[in-house]
Formats: structure tokens, C-alpha cells, sequence
């Protein structure tokens, strides 16, 4: 067991390894010179030779792989060095915009079970009947809607047309509902889907027959015994949607002003602030890499037949 | 075919109109390619002219849904803009799946150290979801479509290689490829007449679904303004340079969704027809870490 989260541990570092090589490697594809980008940030005309001093500064004449080892160095420290456009420190920045992302993804996660369960469940009992049918209409529309133009059609709606919730930025509650919805829907018909082949499969065991012929209610088995394990999967379902939620949140951000990590990303990218991309792509692989991880290990915790069983190589 | 119990007699499961989520979705993807085909030459009006003086008109004669805020003809950029859309998204998957599909094979056929090795690099690359590698190829790079795609097609061949390595690893040990191996089936044959038939129905179920993700994922990053580049017509850029109008004119927000709603449903319904109709063991791709058994 404990092998098995070893060797996964492993796995991450070296994905880890190899995400940063492929930053370092593609900012230093980035057209345009470093040296020059510094000296437009201090409007300052300098000389030939003082540009040869910040290159020898910078250690930008030193082989590539040394110039790779500081940086490293630089970024295990959390040193990602400063934005080109308002010179501040990239990791001060990303921390700031960190916390609007974490409430959106639990707004996300939240419309995602208010979504999912109730569908799921639906589908489940009424199999091969009306509401399985549309729960699985309902999982299909949720896969093929852009997820900017589900924001754009609840804005014009609950914003423009009702007047019920404002239509962009952030601080108060009601700011949340409509980013939350917008990238939860998005996420749910997988999770519809899983929980609906979840529960199908535990209703068919014996222990739950064995609980029914015990006089126990259909609602006490359904929620203390068929749900638990038929969410199970959900647990490692989770760390795979952290991509999808991560790709959302860069889309409804930026929709919604919403100001987390995804808007100040794509802000980055259209002023060319090459730190600032650098430092979300490595911070949202290690945060995408690191939830796989947990959920695998959450997963091994929870569920007592593989807890139970050697665990091999998953 | 497995016949479910409960079933009437009469309805015969062999019959593709039994299929109706194959049979809408097959027909609204084939309005789509007619129009994407006869686009340029059913278009009224030309998608790049701008005429200020009919601007955000709403639907007529002359501009059957309206103009946008530069006075475009936006059924004509519609027709445009399906072009770059469903022409890449077609583009990219095929090359993934023309790479794909034999590293797949040769890994999961010859398996040893070049399985060992290919599945390795499947493992580092694939670590990742594609969006960040677009989101970090068009930061750094610089926005537009064909880096974005060349990233993206670089993690995506990865899921094909591991679809048929997958079937292709337990079909090798069963008796008719040993049959037909101890008979002097070259490896091309093995591979052209039994490999390749067990692999096409999953590959198809993959590929429709791709298509219809890969259409969001263009469509999102080009709303962004990291995809196509103005004034190009594609339909997410169309929404993002609409956005400020919605208001006054309605349409330049609903026709440009609607599109690509329709094509990317249209894909996901011939994914899960082509499941329901070839039957294939495990409802849905993504269940693909939790095994069951038996129908659901």
C-alpha cells in the first residue's frame, strides 16, 4: 500500500520535472528578447554594453541547462520571478487570485451535486423509463453546450431579461451563482452518468436485497448503503475533472470578471506578461497533479475492497 | 445482439431506425457538411465586408439573420466560420488518430520493452490536461489556431494509442489470432484482417466524440481571443465580438451557439449511438476506472 503511493508520488515529481522543462523550454521559444522586455519595462534607452550586463546579470550566457537549474532552483523557492507589466512578484500575484478560484470550484463542485445526484438517482430507479431517458438527454445537452455560451444565455436571462443577479464581477454571494452554474452544468453529465451506472450496480447486490428482506425502507438503504458506494467512483472522477474545471474556470472567468486564477492567466496572455503565463502553467499542473494524487489516495481509503486487497499498480 | 427480456417481439434490434439518437444525430451532421461544402456558394453575402450603415439589423431579405455590430452578414460568416471550425476539428483528429491508431498497435502487438518504453512517454505526456498545453502554447507562443492545434494534437494522439493498445494487448492472446498466427499470417495480416475490425467500432465511438470536443475546445479558446484571429469568422470569436450587443440585437448571440451546439451534439449523439448499436462492453468512456459487469 504504502509502496503504491510512493511509487505515485514519484510519478508526480517527475511529471513535475517534466512540466517545467516544457515551460522553460517554450519561454524560451517566446518571441522577443528578455532583455529587451526589461529595458521597455524601465523606459530607459541603454547602451549595447549595459545590455550585455543584465544578459551576464540574468545568466543568459550560460549554457541552457545551468540557465534551467537556477531557474528551478528559483522555482522551488517560489521565486517566479516578476511581471513585466506592474513588476510585481508572480507568486504574490497568483496567491492573491487563488482564493476566487477555490470558491468558484466549490460553487462548481456544489451545482455539480445538485445537478447529479438528484438526475442520477432518477435514472437509476426509472431505468429504461421516461426519466432515464431524459436524464441521459439532459447528459448529452450538458456535454455538447459551449460553456461560454451557457454563461452568455444565463446572463442575458437572469441578468438582462429577470433582473435577479448581477451580470459580472465579484464580492458578494449572488456574484457566485451564475459563474458556478455555468461551469458546474458543464461538468455534470459525467458525473450523472457514473452515479446512475453506480447506483444500477448496487441495487443489484445481494446485500442490499438482504437489507430490503430485513423490513429496512427504500429511502434508508438508498442513502445509507446504496449511495455511499455508488459514489464512490465519483471520489476518483473528481481528480480527473480538476482538468475540466480548470479549463472552465479560465472560460467563465474571464466571462463572468470573475478575478481568479483562469482571468489572470488569459489577462497575461494578451499583454505578452510572460512570467505570469509561465508561473499559472506551473502552478495549475502541480495543482491538477497534486488532486489526482489525493483522489487516488482518497479513493484507497474509502473504498474497503481495494482497501483491503494488495494494491498493485492502478 | 442481446435482446432484453421485457422487449416485444416485434421490435427488431438489428434495425437501424431502432437507433434514434444515431439516426437525428447522423442527419443533423450531415446538413452540417452539406452546408459547410456548399458554404461559400450558399452565402448571400460576403462574411469580411463591413458596411456601417446596417449595422445590427435584424433578419430580412438581404441578410437572413441579420447583421452584426459591423454590419457583416451573419449567416454568411456562419457559413464561414464552419470552414475553420469543423475543417480543423476534422484535420486534428485525423492526424491524431492516422498517429495514434499504429503506436497503438505495434505497442500493444509487440509489447516488451517498446510497449514498456511507448507507454512511458503516453504516461508523461498525457499527464496533463490538453486545455493548460493550449492555454500555455498560445501564452507563450502567441494566440492563433494552428499552434494551438499542433499542441493539442501532441497530448491527444496519446488516448488513441492507449484505446487500441488496450484491445489489441487482450485480443492477441485469444485462440484465433494464435490460429492464424500458427497458419503464417504475416504480422500485416493479423493486424489488416482480425486487429483492425475489433478495433474500428471503439475508435469510431472515440472519434465522433473527439470531434465534438475538440470543436468546444476551438470554439472556447478562439472566444478567448487565443484561437482564430479577427476578423476571421469562427463561431466562438463571433460570440466574444458580439458579446457587447446582446442587448440591442439578440441574434448575434443566439445563431453563433446554436452552431456549434448543434454540431457538437450532433457528434455526441453518433458516440452514444454508435455505443448503444455496436454494443460495446462499458456504457461510457469515461467509466473507464470503474469496471462493471454486466449490462446496464
Amino acid at each position: 500500500m504504502l509502496w503504491h503511493f510512493a511509487s505515485r508520488l514519484i510519478q508526480l515529481v517527475v511529471v513535475l520535472l517534466l512540466l517545467s522543462i516544457v515551460t522553460f523550454i517554450l519561454m524560451k521559444l517566446a518571441p522577443g528578447d528578455p532583455v529587451l522586455a526589461i529595458l521597455q519595462a524601465s523606459d530607459g534607452a541603454l547602451s549595447q554594453r549595459d545590455q550585455e550586463t543584465i544578459r551576464e546579470e540574468l545568466g543568459l550566457n550560460t549554457p541552457i541547462y545551468v540557465q534551467y537549474g537556477s531557474w528551478l532552483r528559483n522555482v522551488l523557492n517560489l521565486d517566479l520571478g516578476k511581471s513585466l507589466t506592474n513588476n510585481r512578484e508572480v507568486w504574490t500575484i497568483l496567491m492573491e487570485r487563488l482564493p476566487a478560484t477555490v470558491y468558484l470550484f466549490l460553487g462548481a463542485i456544489a451545482v455539480l451535486f445538485i445537478f447529479s445526484v438528484p438526475l442520477g438517482w432518477l435514472a437509476a430507479k426509472y431505468k429504461g423509463r421516461l426519466p432515464d431517458t431524459f436524464s441521459r438527454l439532459f447528459a448529452i445537452l450538458g456535454a455538447s453546450i459551449p460553456s461560454f455560451w451557457l454563461g452568455l444565455l444565463l446572463v442575458y436571462v437572469f441578468s438582462y431579461q429577470l433582473n435577479w443577479l448581477p451580470t459580472m464581477g465579484s464580492g458578494t454571494i449572488m456574484h457566485l451563482i451564475l459563474p458556478s452554474v455555468t461551469l458546474g452544468f458543464v461538468i455534470a453529465p459525467e458525473y450523472i452518468r457514473l452515479l446512475r451506472a453506480g447506483l444500477i450496480e448496487t441495487l443489484s447486490q445481494d446485500y442490499i436485497l438482504a437489507a430490503k428482506s430485513r423490513g429496512i425502507t427504500n429511502r434508508s438503504i438508498l442513502f445509507r448503503h446504496a449511495m455511499p458506494a455508488a459514489l464512490m467512483p465519483i471520489v476518483s472522477l473528481l481528480g480527473i475533472s480538476m482538468g475540466a474545471l480548470m479549463a472552465g474556470s479560465v472560460v467563465t472567468e474571464s466571462l463572468f470578471g470573475w478575478p481568479g486564477l483562469g482571468s489572470t492567466a488569459i489577462e497575461a496572455i494578451r499583454l505578452r506578461d510572460y512570467p505570469v503565463i509561465q508561473g499559472y502553467v506551473m502552478l495549475s499542473g502541480f495543482f491538477f497533479l497534486a488532486t489526482n494524487w489525493l483522489s487516488d489516495i482518497g479513493l484507497v481509503i474509502l473504498d474497503p475492497r481495494i482497501r483491503l486487497q494488495k494494491v498493485g499498480r492502478i | 445482439m442481446r435482446r432484453n427480456k421485457k422487449e416485444p417481439a416485434w421490435i427488431n434490434r438489428n434495425h437501424l431506425f431502432n437507433y434514434p439518437m444515431l439516426i437525428v444525430g447522423s442527419a443533423i451532421a450531415i446538413f452540417f457538411l452539406i452546408l459547410t461544402l456548399m458554404g461559400s456558394w450558399l452565402a448571400p453575402n460576403d462574411s469580411l465586408l463591413i458596411q456601417m450603415q446596417d449595422r445590427l439589423l435584424p433578419p430580412s431579405y438581404t441578410y437572413p439573420l441579420g447583421t452584426d455590430h459591423l454590419g457583416r452578414c451573419i449567416l454568411s460568416r456562419l457559413l464561414e466560420g464552419a470552414h475553420t471550425t469543423l475543417g480543423l476539428s476534422l484535420a486534428v483528429i485525423a492526424v491524431v488518430t492516422v498517429i495514434g491508431v499504429p503506436i497503438g498497435l505495434l505497442s500493444g502487438y509487440i509489447g516488451g520493452r517498446v510497449d514498456a518504453v511507448l507507454m512511458r512517454l503516453a504516461d508523461g505526456s498525457g499527464a496533463l490536461p490538453e486545455f493548460l498545453i493550449a492555454v500555455a502554447v498560445a501564452g507563450i507562443l502567441g494566440p492563433g489556431l494552428i499552434n494551438v492545434m499542433l499542441a493539442v494534437a501532441c497530448v491527444k494522439w496519446i488516448g488513441y494509442a492507449r484505446v487500441v493498445r488496450g484491445i489489441v494487448t487482450s485480443e492477441r492472446q485469444k485462440e484465433y489470432i494464435m490460429a492464424s498466427v500458427v497458419a503464417g499470417s504475416s504480422i500485416g495480416n493479423v493486424i489488416g484482417r482480425h486487429l483492425l475490425r475489433q478495433i474500428a467500432s471503439p475508435l469510431g465511438i472515440l472519434i465522433a466524440g473527439d470531434i465534438g470536443r475538440t470543436i468546444l475546445l476551438i470554439s472556447a479558446l478562439s472566444y478567448l481571443g487565443l484561437g482564430a484571429q479577427p476578423p476571421a469568422p469562427e463561431w466562438g470569436a463571433m460570440l466574444s465580438d458580439g458579446r457587447p450587443y446582446f442587448q440591442a440585437a439578440s441574434q448575434l448571440m443566439i445563431y453563433p451557439g446554436l452552431c456549434i451546439l448543434m454540431v457538437v451534439l450532433a457528434c455526441n449523439l453518433i458516440s452514444d449511438g454508435m455505443r448503444e448499436l455496436l454494443d460495446v462492453r462499458g456504457q461510457s468512456t469515461i467509466n473507464f476506472r470503474n469496471g462493471r459487469k454486466g449490462e446496464t
